[in-house]
């Protein structure tokens, strides 16, 4: 019997008659392989960075919107323009009476406004919350201080800048103290963010915050919340304390059949899970298409092992009457066909790697985005093992039409 | 000691419903240690009893017998095992892999019996020194000159040392003092106690052997022992 090594050192020898021919007819598999990396890879990418942002947030955290809940992706529309989050919500969900496992209770009320300061003008999202706001999506400020309960009682005019902002409406100025102007009104500059990564929910460089009672009077001119975050005092304590809220808002809003809901409840886990089945539709979706190219990929090893075989007919041949048996010359080929679309396949985990390197530093130098970089290991011995099948499925036929060839007719094969 | 044996040896084509007999009726018996030219003009059908002798093909009436067992009970994959370690071939065409080295086409039997690389590769160099190419070892086939490729061919059939060695008109591509080397070699091979068997077209080359079998129409019209045998070592080879 003859030896692995051998059969190695032949079918190498086999793949490096026709360099050029061998490179072109494995980049159908090198292109498959690095798209199907780069899929899982930049896929991973973006649930880390999505999950990641999502757990700045305490695993406790309960969110309440308002509207109904959006039943896929592209509906939005449920969520906007909904004002069913009143004050007295808010109140009554402060009570401990009403909440006994809740810590803190967090009302946001965002939106977009024009600020400016003498002659710089800039677009900024602004977030009014409360003082454990800080807290909660685990701010840093650079100088100056956050804004406090005296504030919010007060419905004091100030904001904390992000560091974007405060870089292009004062340059090099220190901004404390300053007044900026919020749509008609003027705000005092008390703080400066530190700068951070941008991640998928909120850009906080590109953000002003400041007292949630200010920017509904002053800024935004509304009575009701965005979100109301509820902080649970444990993981354990979160179901029982939905159905507290899901009771009281009910009761304040005179809803007796919950699927009238004007309100919908989320968690941490509740986000990431629907996160993670978007990002697992949309992996498979492109892996699929990626797929497609290593098929044509196959096809084209297949054929160009059969034009191999044809041509070395008279080795076949030779290699028979000095003594090869049908499945010495089988090995010999599908050896080859394996070797072609399995260095294709690591070729292609190279590629994948260096692609998705290349995509998550144009994410995070052009777009400014915090997308780690993610060495995905499942693509990778996907692809390594997915590549070998395909040289298995593909080589098989070329390679069993080589071993059963006669050895005397190829011998006389002109 | 009888090696091989054939009784009513039939070898019929069967075409698009052509039936083309190549040999029929071939009954003979070679013992080891004998050198046999089988002789005939082309179409004679020596070629592919050659062949059928030497398990390339199978024939398809009569019986044959090698080592006293008969080949009909052979499958494939016994063939081929045959093929290797008992039987060495030398085509007019040589047949080497022209991207292997002098030393890689002697060792490729070796490589077929799962032999390790190491002691291949030393059986392999004892034959290239005996058919004198030691300066070649590491040239590819493709640079050699036709009288040393089928000194590779014959070094390659001797690799396994068989029971025989079949020569399909080994000087037929060659000039005649390349001719000359080549059947002066096979009977210094025959003189250390190998059977060969020559097939040719070339009655200079057949009488190098000490028997000759005439093939005529597809049968052996005649089965002479040469009187005066050409001892080439001698005599020289002229055409």
């Amino acid at each position: 019997m003859i030896r692995f090594s051998d059969s190695l050192r032949m079918a190498m020898g086999g793949i490096f008659i026709h360099k050029s021919r061998s490179i072109l007819t494995i980049l159908g598999i090198v292109v498959g392989i690095t798209s199907i990396m780069a899929v899982m890879s930049v896929g991973q990418s973006a649930e880390e960075l999505v999950i990641g942002e999502i757990q700045r947030f305490g695993p406790a955290n309960i969110f309440v919107l308002p509207g109904r809940q959006p039943s896929g992706p592209m509906d939005a529309a449920g969520t906007i323009l909904n004002d069913s989050l009143k004050e007295k919500d808010f109140n009554d969900l402060k009570k401990k009476s009403n909440l006994p496992n809740a810590k803190n209770i967090i009302p946001y009320v965002f939106g977009y406004v024009t600020t400016s300061f003498e002659s710089e003008v800039y677009d900024a999202m602004v977030i009014g919350g409360s003082e454990y706001m800080e807290k909660n999506f685990d701010l840093t400020v650079e100088s100056g201080r956050f804004f406090d309960a005296v504030d919010i009682e007060q419905k004091e005019r100030v904001v904390v800048l992000g560091s974007k902002i405060k870089e292009e409406l004062f340059g090099n100025k220190d901004p404390i103290g300053e007044k900026i102007k919020l749509k008609d009104g003027k705000f005092r500059v008390i703080g400066i963010l530190a700068p951070e990564g941008q991640g998928s929910f909120v850009d906080f460089n590109k953000s002003i915050v400041a007292p949630y009672t200010s920017v509904q009077q002053n800024v935004l001119g509304v009575h009701y919340f965005n979100r109301i975050v509820v902080e649970a005092d444990s993981i354990e304590s979160v179901p029982g304390t939905i159905r507290d809220i899901k009771t009281l808002l009910r009761n304040n809003h005179s809803i007796d059949d919950p699927e009238k809901d004007d309100f919908f409840i989320q968690t941490q886990e509740d986000i990431a899970e629907r996160i993670k089945t978007i990002t697992g539709i949309l992996t498979v979706l492109l892996t699929s298409v990626a797929a497609i190219s290593l098929i044509v990929g196959g096809i084209g090893i297949m054929n160009i092992m059969l034009v191999s075989v044809t041509e070395r007919t008279r080795e076949i041949g030779l290699r028979k009457a000095l003594g090869a048996t049908n499945k010495n010359i089988l090995t010999q080929f599908l050896f080859e066909a394996l070797l072609l679309t399995v260095i294709g396949g690591i070729i292609g985990v190279i590629g994948g790697s260096l692609l998705t390197g290349i995509l998550s530093y144009a994410a995070r130098a052009l777009a400014d985005l915090n997308f780690p970089y993610v060495f995905s290991v499942r693509g990778a011995l996907w692809g390594i093992c997915v590549s070998f099948v395909i040289g298995l499925a593909f080589g098989i036929f070329p390679a069993r039409k080589a071993g059963q060839r006669s050895p005397i007719e190829s011998l006389h094969y002109e | 000691m009888e090696l091989i044996r054939t009784e009513k040896l039939e070898k019929t084509y069967i075409d698009e419903d052509v039936r083309t007999r190549a040999f029929f009726d071939v009954n003979l018996k070679i013992n080891e240690g004998e050198f046999v030219s089988i002789v005939g003009p082309s179409g004679s059908g020596k070629s592919t009893l050659m062949q059928v002798l030497g398990y390339l093909d199978r024939p398809t009436g009569g019986k044959y017998f090698f080592e006293g067992k008969e080949l009909k009970t052979y499958s494939d994959d016994e063939l081929a095992h045959i093929r290797n370690e008992k039987i060495g071939f030398v085509f007019q065409a040589f047949n080497l892999l022209p991207r292997l080295s002098v030393l890689e086409n002697v060792a490729l039997p070796l490589m077929y019996r799962g032999i390790p690389i190491k002691e291949r590769n030393k059986k392999a160099r004892e034959l290239i020194h005996l058919v004198e190419l030691d300066d070649r070892i590491d040239f590819r086939t493709s640079k050699l000159s036709g009288g040393q490729k089928q000194r590779v061919a014959i070094a390659r059939a001797l690799v396994n040392n068989p029971k025989i060695i079949f020569a399909d008109e080994p000087t037929g591509n060659l000039d005649s003092k390349s001719g000359g080397i080549i059947l002066e070699f096979l009977q210094k091979l025959n003189e250390q106690g190998h059977t060969i068997v020559v097939v040719t077209h070339e009655s200079y080359v057949a009488h190098a052997g000490e028997r000759i079998l005439h093939i005529v129409d597809g049968r052996i019209d005649k089965d002479e022992r040469v009187e005066k045998r050409r001892i080439v070592k001698e005599e020289g080879f002229s055409k």
